[in-house]
């Protein structure tokens, strides 16, 4: 029993990790369209950032900051400087830019930093609660992941849903030519969503770097993960991105406790084809197919 | 009256105009592989069976509309069916290929129709859990796949009429380069039939051309076969020339090198695919000359060369969004517009 | 046309930087009076290359120090590496380009089971020497199929029987459980430990993907079995990420982990910032080992001492740690081979000389080769060791054995030899 409560808690705390990362594609979707296949080496950056900040000030919570404010700033960059000139054409050369830029990141990356992965400090302890003479396996630092993702989820709930500006927002990604006669400055809703959806990935970067530490190629596995999260969630939801997150890290974190851990990407596999072949479009899509 | 006989006149010219395409290209790689020396000849293979798979994958993606980001773990199934027959079972070559293309095929009529019913990034995200998730089949079944290890085969012998000291490296090019004109006959004919009108019409709109009578879900279907036979064909065309099957040789990276590579050449065509072929065989060679040819630390000389292959495909997406393909059609139609300008037509 | 064209453009610019680079005047290729070129693949980028990159490197600074006296033989030693990603397609490729295209005298150090398996084939046949391969696969030591090629770090399957003695003798009446790396490194590490523990002490054997990265079901499954030794077969990685794991379950078993996976520095990096910038070895400390090599702290030996001069004078990028003592020890021993090979070099020569007297070679190691001309197994042995105060300690003496279920451990009791001022020394 106490395997099982483990194996679950870990599945949450892993879950959790890919959730954040599954909102952050489920932004860009949003936005504009366009599934960031760049946003590991994005948040590998950001990481990489931090890392840097804590080792030479000392202070975690000066390097979360600026991994937060420098995913802004990335997500800002590239959108305006780079995915601006692809958006309006053929979906795949997006595909593509995307895929140079990821590339690219981590090369630099290996050039700046090297490609010996580093450690990174949690924000909180990792030793797991006592419950009765045992540890299990989830921590406050865990906690503190859970109740980021849950704000994250909430609060883009809440811009989306409740703001002037979420509404604009998403004017401009289903309406472009109609929200422009209306006002909407499009071309900076593009950018705001790309901002925001970096942002959340530099919080999965520093949230998941102590468990993996920080290297070019580290956080590979997670972005994969992540995107078939946001596949099963469905890219327009981000509900679906957290239920996607959750279900996966659950699913997995059984797979590889009882069965071992080489069938963890088939299981991945196949619970995503389950998935879509009863809804092509993920758990919670709402969009009605066309048929004749 | 013209347009009858053009008509009369076009699958007959097609067959025919892929057949001098093929053994055109058969002279000029027999020609070019004499005077190649044996690292070469492995390249000229390498790029062989790159083109076989491209070839397939352009028409899917190009051709169909339809993405993949899995095809290299289609050719982790052919690899690995040639791996084991020639090297268990001491299959001969021939049939050990055709095989490779069977078995790949029925994976790809699976894989084609699960794919039917899924668009865009969907299709996108089932066919990268696919790519990752295969090659884990070697971990879990390590007796018969030989695990993280792989699979290890004996080189093809070069048969004795050829000579006793026929090069190694140059049959195994010429036997890359037979398949390799095999998937250019049978694309090429493909892509100006009436199958290929199919793919198109589907791509383009498909609800219109579920009125004309087209069956769109097994026309996408068939489009992701005939990838998936290509795709067959090259991985076991791989495993014979590096006479190795193993999962860290098909991992994620190589289907997204088979992706950029695609769009790169010049999506949809099957020159595209050629282009593609070059570059993934050649462009990492050259970066790495590059990178070598200043002094530079190690960790920044390992690196660079990615760093200029990331450059590379940002660069010609925005440059060159038609691809190598694209841009060479661009630049030959503004050449024939200062030559005669206005006295031709853009013809299809 | 145009493809043509390409291609054969391109050959010839790669044959022109390459001829540029290589002079030959001998009929060996890669060999003249005054140099001698090795190639070598490494796995410098992608998800394999932590840590490993620093191994050609160090070779490379040894060979730089040994040019600067003269070189060996007259002849100065060059490496040229290249990256294969960990991908063995690449693998293949690269091998080919450094054989046939640089025309190098032999592969040095190739890095990987899973790569270099591929490439054993092309370069026994191609009658290339194959020397020192950097893995402990039992797969090299094959000299009556494979005679191009040799093994130089002790095999896994005699380092699991060293470990698995230890524990036998130490450990009798505990619960052992074994995390492992699911290839041939884990899995032959994990069959030496079988051949000497029986199998009811073995509670729970619980492998890892590389790659992956939760380790924690594994970890839990260890805890939930009640082992009380872990031995590890693992990578600094994963050694790291299993440590932090059991930190979190609050599991502190006796930890018994293989010398691949144990060098302080590399997991202590890993570790640090749990201990708030200190070396970060808490976790580990205490931890048994073994090692083949004297440890990198103990500055005292010779050996340690001359390597530090090396690195300081000609690798500085690099911490001095055991990837770095891993370099230069089989640089060392390819220098030797090289000695022994005489002054008129030829590969069949620098072959046979490692057969003939490669079993009497001393350096830098604490146990003796196994080379003769069927066996190319490289280091027999070990002695084991511990993490005390964040660095290891051998103790004990140097134990020999062979990697089969019955052969005895015996203690092998010839001292260390101290370095020569100058060069290399052979018998």
């Amino acid at each position: 029993m106490t395997r099982f409560i483990d194996l679950t808690l870990n599945g949450i705390s892993t879950g959790a990790i890919y959730a954040l990362v599954a909102l952050a594609l489920v932004l860009t979707w949003r936005a504009t369209r366009i599934v960031n296949f760049a946003q590991g080496g994005m948040l590998m950056i950001t990481t990489f950032i931090a890392s840097s900040t804590i080792a030479s000030s000392g202070s975690y919570w000066l390097g979360f900051a600026v991994a937060l404010v420098c995913g802004l700033a990335l997500g800002a960059l590239v959108e305006r400087g780079l995915m601006r000139r692809v958006e309006g054409g053929p979906a795949l050369n997006a595909v593509i830019v995307a895929l140079g830029l990821l590339i690219l990141l981590q090369a630099l990356a290996g050039m700046i930093w090297g490609n010996t992965p580093r450690s990174f400090p949690p924000a909180f302890s990792i030793r797991g609660y006592e419950v009765g003479a045992t540890h299990v396996l989830f921590a406050p630092n865990d906690t503190f992941t859970v109740l980021v993702v849950v704000a994250v989820a909430a609060g883009l709930a809440a811009l989306f849903r409740g703001t002037a500006l979420g509404l604009k927002m998403r004017a401009a990604a289903f309406g472009p030519e109609v929200a422009r006669m209306l006002g909407v400055r499009v071309g900076r809703m593009f950018t705001l969503g790309w901002a925001l959806a970096a942002l959340v990935g530099s919080l999965a970067g520093v949230l998941v770097a102590p468990e993996v530490f920080v290297g070019p190629n580290q956080f590979d596995p997670i972005l994969i993960f992540g995107f078939t999260a946001a596949v099963l969630g469905g890219l327009d939801s981000p509900v679906g991105a957290v239920v996607g997150g959750v279900v996966l890290g659950l699913a997995l974190s059984y797979v590889s406790g009882y069965e071992g851990p080489s069938l963890v990407t088939l299981a991945a596999l196949a619970i995503l084809i389950a998935v879509l072949m009863i809804r092509p479009r993920g758990l919670f899509s709402s969009a009605q197919e066309r048929r004749v | 009256m013209s347009a009858v006989t053009a008509r009369i006149r076009r699958p007959r010219s097609t067959l025919a105009r892929s057949l001098g395409l093929v053994v055109f290209a058969g002279a000029a790689l027999l020609v070019a592989s004499e005077a190649l020396g044996p690292y070469d000849e492995l390249q000229l293979a390498n790029g062989a069976y790159y083109f076989a798979v491209l070839a397939g994958l352009t028409v899917l993606i190009g051709l169909s509309g339809q993405i993949s980001l899995g095809h290299g773990a289609l050719m982790a199934v052919g690899a690995y069916t040639v791996a084991l027959l020639i090297g268990d079972e001491r299959w001969a070559l021939v049939p050990a290929l055709l095989a490779a293309v069977a078995v790949t095929t029925l994976v790809g009529v699976l894989v084609g129709a699960a794919a039917t019913r899924l668009r865009g990034p969907y299709l996108a995200g089932a066919t990268l859990a696919f790519a990752v998730g295969l090659p884990a089949l070697a971990d879990k079944y390590t007796s018969l796949l030989g695990g993280e290890n792989g699979l290890v085969i004996n080189p093809p012998t070069p048969p004795s009429g050829l000579g006793a000291n026929f090069p190694l490296e140059r049959w195994e090019a010429w036997i890359a380069c037979a398949g390799a004109l095999v998937v250019l006959f049978a694309m090429n004919n493909l892509v100006h039939s009436d199958v290929g009108r199919a793919f198109r019409a589907v791509r383009d709109d498909e609800i219109a051309a579920s009125l004309c009578g087209l069956h769109v879900g097994r026309v996408q279907t068939v489009a992701f076969v005939v990838s998936a036979a290509c795709a067959g064909l090259g991985g076991g065309l791989l495993a014979v020339v590096l006479q190795l099957a193993s999962p860290g040789a098909f991992a994620l990276q190589l289907s997204l090198s088979l992706l950029t590579a695609v769009v790169l050449g010049g999506l949809g065509s099957i020159a595209g695919a050629a282009w593609g072929a070059a570059v993934l065989v050649l462009l990492p060679g050259w970066t790495n000359d590059i990178a070598h040819s200043f002094s530079l630390s190690t960790q920044v000389s390992a690196n660079l060369p990615l760093a200029i292959y990331g450059l590379v495909l940002i660069l010609a997406m925005l440059v060159w969004p038609g691809g190598i393909q694209g841009a060479l059609r661009a630049a030959v139609s503004r050449l024939r517009e200062r030559r005669a300008p206005g006295a031709r037509d853009a013809s299809p | 046309m145009r493809l043509r064209s390409y291609r054969t453009g391109a050959a010839a610019v790669v044959i022109a930087i390459v001829l540029g680079g290589c002079g030959s005047s001998s009929s060996e290729p890669g060999v003249s009076a005054t140099s001698v070129t090795f190639g070598t693949h490494q796995p410098l980028t992608g998800p394999a290359a932590p840590g490993y990159s620093e191994i050609a490197p160090a070779s490379q600074a040894f060979f730089n120090y040994l040019n600067a006296q003269g070189g060996i033989n007259g002849r100065k030693i060059h490496l040229v590496y290249k990256d294969d990603e960990y991908n063995p397609a690449k693998t293949v490729n690269v091998v080919h380009q450094l054989v046939l295209q640089e025309k190098v005298f032999g592969i040095f150090e190739g890095l990987g089971t899973p790569t270099h398996t591929k490439v054993v084939g092309f370069l026994d046949s191609s009658k290339v020497p194959d020397m020192f391969v950097a893995s402990g696969c039992p797969c090299w030591d094959n000299g009556t199929a494979q005679p191009y090629t040799f093994g130089w770090q002790p095999n896994y399957t005699i380092e699991g029987k060293i470990l698995g003695q230890y524990i036998k003798q130490h450990f009798a009446a505990k619960k052992v459980g074994v995390f492992y790396q699911d290839d041939d490194f884990g899995n032959g590490g994990l069959t030496g430990i079988r051949y000497e523990l029986p199998a009811s002490q073995i509670v729970s054997a619980q492998p890892y993907q590389p790659g992956g990265t939760n380790v924690a079901p594994q970890i839990s499954a260890l805890k939930a079995a009640g082992a009380q030794v872990l031995v590890d077969f693992t990578v600094p990685i994963y050694t790291a990420l299993g440590q932090l794991a059991s930190f979190t379950l609050g599991y502190k078993p006796q930890l018994v982990v293989s010398n691949v996976g144990i060098d302080p520095t590399t997991v202590g990096g890993l570790l640090k910032t749990f201990s708030k910038g200190k070396a970060g070895t808490e976790l580990i400390e205490g931890a048994i080992t073994d090692g083949y090599l004297p440890s990198t702290a103990d500055l005292s030996n010779p050996w340690i001492a001359l390597f530090k001069k090396v690195h300081d004078q000609y690798d500085t990028s690099a911490p001095f740690d055991g990837n770095v003592e891993y370099g230069m020890a089989n640089a060392y021993t390819l220098a030797q081979a090289l000695q022994l090979a005489g002054k008129k070099l030829t590969r069949q020569d620098l072959v046979a000389a490692v057969n003939a007297t490669g079993s009497k070679l001393t350096g830098p190691g604490l146990v003796p080769f196994r080379y003769s001309t069927s066996v190319h197994g490289g280091y027999g042995g070990a002695e084991m060791g511990q993490v005390r105060g964040g660095q290891i300690v051998l103790f004990g003496g140097p134990l020999v054995t062979e990697p089969t279920a019955g052969s005895a451990i015996a203690p092998y009791t010839t001292a260390q030899s101290a370095p020569p001022a100058r060069g290399v020394s052979v018998p």
